[in-house]
């Protein structure tokens, strides 16, 4: 489907919700929709039999510097589509609804966006650190993160040619 | 943890065992040799890429491509160029994409043989895994004449490739192929997948239907082994591949159920024969000279922008997704690995199955640690 | 081959007496079985792997691959130790039978190598093991890896467990 008639069809059926809707690069829609928006959303593009964004393809969260961004990307079978949908979260209270019972793919990307960001998601199952040790400290993905000195007695420092 | 009946036994098997292919760790929750489930825990091989590319530019980035896959590096390196250059929207030269096509295809052959050696080498079968390698050692001559590199190749560079083809390189890929498609393939389907043992291991185990392996966010063989004709090749065909002629492999099964471990390793086998086919193709078609690289600026800054670009892995589609605020580095870079989802996967199918067949279903699944954790 | 290795000393031509040591006969006998545990961890374990393989054939060393850390004499740390990894890494060490051997394959096990910008990496497999031989490159070739082996061998024969050394 073209990316024109793509867009007017969410449009149509998403009127009340949309945030924002353009054109990304490479064929890619994005979809800016609202924190409390988002399961609803997801529910309509993957029931809806004209849509049928079935597949869920990836996951990431971003540190804007004052807020958190969660991306979801989307395929559908049926239109040969892609899809990008993002929330905006607030900086201090960065939570938004699982998606996990909907997508049961989104387990794992969930909890590597906790794990590397520190964005929880509400209703998730078992929101626990999946690469990082249980015990770590911090979240290395945001902008902030200052890298530990040691981790269980072992050093972490070796002079980098780039620290000078 | 979850709780367990008195009778049952936590079992750990890794992070260090042979049969895991790199650094993954499982939590078996065993009934005698029966399982009720395999929790699988990750992150062993967890090197902050994602951080790194952060503090890196654009090109400086390349040589870690290499080590998101180390079995497939060029499929690495092209879809990081590709998300690049589509961003930036930068030219590539006609040959560059034949040299990167060729490239790329090679490696996905390279990287069957070990995923399918190592499979075989975890069911007792030594010797297969043998023979593998050394067609392997023979890819790796290829590759190292190509950019001297046996294993990490770092070849493909934003607007091209890095180097050009060494005199002699067609007629040696040539006939390598010739050796894989005519002559080793029915050697090692003799010795190996049509043997009665084997296919009894293979049959009937681990089965995903089609709708659960697009539920679960399955990719590339494992998604094509449920049935699920999918490949980003021809689905969302990206660099040159609309010109050539080839098949998508899917599973439909051969021996036993649709989606078990033996049509995900079958398509494997397939992938091969249709990778030396268009590899057979992009040598015909080669321009003889022409440039292979664009000029880039020293410092290289791509617009202000975001982008998801997918390519089609030896362990299924690669998404690069790559924002950028018009500095030097990228400002956030996600990687989507097809081993990252086949990973959270094994832990799915390999409720109430056998401990030896969990080793079957680990290796059909042909993950790579390293693509897990990142 | 040099002098201190030379394990034999004949009497004379036709006599059919060898002298050696106690510790040169061991030593020859260890230093021709060195089986090496398969700590494969990233990207070297498939050179590694190769160099196990057909064209490299470390078996002609008399070295062959074990699973298990009880029965092996020298840890190939192939790759990246992240720091999860870490404290497994030790305690398969420890498992290990004396006397034992370490070689540190490609730049992540001998500094960090390429991963040194990154927070969860050990920086060098010698903060937390103690190396006999470190091996550069990224991933080295199989023929590297085949001479950090006879350097293991080298290492082997010169030892004296039953009297002191000069």
């Amino acid at each position: 489907m073209k990316i024109s008639d793509l867009i007017a069809l969410l449009k149509e059926r998403l009127r009340d919700v949309i945030v924002g809707i353009e054109e990304m690069p490479n064929n890619d829609v994005m979809l800016e929709i609202k924190r409390h928006d988002l399961l609803p959303v997801l529910t309509t593009l993957k029931k809806d039999k004209e849509l049928g964004f079935i597949s869920f393809t990836n996951q990431l969260g971003v540190d804007y510097g004052d807020s958190f961004a969660v991306i979801y990307n989307l395929y559908s079978f049926a239109l040969g589509n892609k899809l990008t949908v993002k929330v905006f979260l607030e900086k201090d209270n960065p939570e938004v609804d699982s998606v996990e019972r909907l997508f049961r793919g989104a387990n794992w990307f969930e909890r590597e966006t906790y794990d590397l960001l520190g964005i929880r998601f509400k209703g998730h199952g078992n929101l626990e650190r999946l690469l990082l040790p249980s015990d770590w400290e911090g979240y290395p993905l945001r902008k902030d993160y200052v890298y530990p000195e040691e981790y269980h007695g072992m050093a972490l420092k070796r002079k980098t040619l780039f620290e000078e | 943890m979850t709780e367990f009946l008195s009778d049952e036994m936590v079992l750990n098997m890794g992070p260090h065992h042979p049969s895991t292919h790199g650094v993954l760790r499982f939590i078996l929750q065993t009934d005698g040799e029966m399982m009720r489930r395999a929790i699988p825990d990750v992150g062993f091989l967890h090197r902050g890429i994602e951080k790194i590319a952060e503090l890196l530019p654009y090109q400086a980035f390349m040589p870690y491509t290499d080590r998101i896959d180390y079995l497939a590096s060029i499929c690495c390196n092209f879809g990081y160029a590709l998300t690049v250059e589509r961003l930036a929207q930068i030219e590539v030269p006609e040959k560059a994409e034949y040299l990167r096509v060729i490239s790329a295809e090679l490696t996905r052959i390279g990287s069957h043989f070990v995923g399918l050696g190592a499979l075989l080498l975890d069911l007792g079968a030594v010797t297969p895994f043998v023979h593998a390698l050394r067609e392997r050692e023979v890819y790796n001559d290829l590759m190292e004449s190509l950019c001297g590199a046996r294993l990490t190749h770092n070849y493909v560079r934003i607007g091209g490739v890095s180097y050009d083809e060494p005199p002699g390189f067609r007629e040696k890929t040539r006939r390598f192929i010739d050796h894989i498609e005519y002559e080793f393939l029915d050697e090692f389907n003799e010795l190996a997948s049509f043997n009665t043992i084997f296919i009894n291991r293979m049959k009937n185990v681990g089965v995903i239907t089609a709708e659960d392996a697009i539920e679960h966010s399955l990719v590339g063989p494992n998604l094509r082994g449920s049935g699920v004709k999918h490949d980003i090749r021809k689905n969302d065909p990206y660099s040159i591949y609309n010109r050539f002629n080839f098949d998508i492999p899917v599973g439909h099964g051969k021996f036993g159920t649709m989606g078990d471990c033996y049509d995900r390793y079958w398509v494997r086998v397939e992938e091969v024969m249709e990778s030396c086919r268009i590899i057979r193709q992009a040598l015909e078609l080669m321009p003889e000279t022409g440039p292979v690289r664009t000029k880039l600026p020293r410092v290289f800054k791509p617009p202000k922008g975001e982008i998801y670009v997918r390519t089609e892995c030896p362990r299924g589609e690669m998404g690069f997704y790559l924002i950028s605020d018009g500095g030097k580095n990228p400002y956030r870079l996600k990687i989507r690995t097809g081993s990252f989802s086949a990973a959270a996967m094994i832990g799915e199918v390999s409720q109430g199955v056998m401990v030896a067949d969990l080793v079957t279903i680990i290796g059909s699944f042909d993950v790579v640690a390293p693509e897990i954790d990142r | 081959m040099p002098a201190q290795y030379n394990l034999v000393n004949r009497l004379n031509e036709d006599s059919r007496m060898i002298l050696t040591t106690v510790d040169r006969a061991l030593n020859l006998a260890r230093a021709n079985s060195v089986w090496y545990l398969l700590m494969g961890l990233a990207c070297c374990s498939i050179e590694l792997m190769q160099t196990g393989g057909p064209r490299a054939d470390i078996d002609r060393f008399g070295s062959l691959f074990r699973a298990t850390p009880r029965q092996s004499d020298l840890m190939i740390v192939a790759g990246t130790v992240s720091l999860k990894m870490a404290p497994r890494l030790k305690r398969l060490y420890e498992q290990m039978a004396d006397p034992k051997y370490v070689i540190a394959m490609g730049s992540c096990a001998n500094c960090g190598g390429l991963f040194n910008l990154s927070y969860s990496i050990v920086k060098g497999v010698d903060k937390i093991l103690p190396v006999d031989v470190y091996l550069p490159g990224c991933p080295p070739r199989p023929e590297a890896l085949t001479e950090a082996l006879i350097k293991i061998q080298e290492k082997i024969k010169n030892e004296r467990y039953l009297r002191k050394k000069e």
